[in-house]
């Protein structure tokens, strides 16, 4: 119970019964939420059950082991690794994976000598289809603001540390534009399945701000 | 117990009701994800400089209060008929006894 709880009867004379057992009243934006989706519900804007449908689709199902997969093909099949780069939006999309609102998605592969890392400096924009709902970090102000100035030393916060002989690029997304990062393959993984080197791919070495698994790291 | 689970896609149920909500105008043509993006991103602006905590609620509550606005910029809604359905949702979960569903009463309009 909350230490401000008044015991005083204080009530107005229509709230007269089940004052011990009420439920807690839900915090104010629960409530302003719930008065928008009654209200475009009532005006026939939205429809609960999409609603619904829409909620249960990114809590249980998209999430970043879509793009896991998406990686894995790419180490290892070559064509698909170039129509990956040549056109994401359309490899992805007829896999099935379209973006809610059409945005389109560019991969940029990581090399010896380039390491690709995404954010959005403005909100949040993030390849939701394949991703998921980007994590705090990604939604952050200091992420947002620091890893375009710092590169470097941001990614060395998340355990990344790239020798200086490579070049760091920093992709921002946008409304339209979403990046994937094809992380490099480890190494020794070469005769794996298509499903094994999924296993090693983490969501932030999609993002750019991780690595992906190592052998020894699988389970 | 109803921890938080640092992994899940959303920290509260109604980030994931008003990230769906706001996905489904878009998708209906009321606005573009563009100018939702926009928008969005300008509260975000004005939230930082005013020195608002960088967590993941309050990201929420710059989503929910450019979600607000923009809906009755677009016409979807009206500030009056959201302030009633808050009250009338307060009024309900109050005189609701713990542990029973809540729902609105019918109103005669």
């Amino acid at each position: 119970m909350s230490s401000g709880h008044h015991h005083e009867d204080d009530h107005h004379h229509d709230h007269h019964h089940g004052s011990l057992t009420h439920s807690h009243l839900p915090s104010d934006p629960v409530l302003r939420v719930k008065a928008i989706e009654t209200l475009l519900t009532q005006k026939g804007l939205v429809d609960p059950a999409a609603l619904d449908a829409l909620i249960d689709a990114y809590q249980n199902r998209i999430g970043p082991q879509i793009g896991a997969k998406i990686i894995a093909l790419a180490w290892s099949d070559p064509d698909f690794r170039a129509e990956l780069l040549r056109d994401a939006t359309k490899v992805i999309g007829d896999m099935g994976f379209t973006g809610l609102q059409g945005e389109h998605i560019v991969a940029v592969e990581n090399t010896d000598d380039v390491h690709n890392v995404v954010v959005c400096t403005l909100c949040s924009c993030y390849p939701w289809s394949i991703l998921g709902i980007p994590p705090v970090w990604y939604k952050s102000e200091a992420y947002r603001s620091r890893v375009v100035i710092d590169p470097r030393g941001v990614l060395s916060e998340f355990g990344v540390d790239i020798v200086p002989e490579k070049q760091v690029r920093v992709w921002d997304s946008t409304a339209e534009i979403r990046y994937l990062v094809i992380p490099q393959r480890p190494h020794g993984a070469q005769d794996l399945s298509v499903e094994q080197l999924a296993a090693l791919v983490t969501r932030d070495s999609m993002v750019g701000t991780g690595l992906p698994k190592t052998l020894g790291e699988a389970t | 117990m109803n921890l938080p689970d640092p992994d899940a896609p959303f920290a509260e149920p109604w980030h994931a009701q008003i990230f769906a909500l706001t996905h489904k105008l878009a998708q209906a043509g009321h606005y573009t994800w563009s100018e939702w993006a926009e928008r969005f991103a300008a509260q975000r602006a004005a939230s930082a400089r005013e020195g608002s905590p960088d967590l993941d609620s309050t990201y929420y509550d710059d989503w929910l209060r450019t979600f607000e606005q923009l809906l009755v910029d677009k016409g979807l809604a009206d500030k009056a008929s959201l302030d009633t359905l808050k009250a009338s949702w307060t009024e309900a979960y109050l005189e609701t006894p713990h542990g029973k569903p809540v729902h609105l009463k019918s109103h005669h309009s």
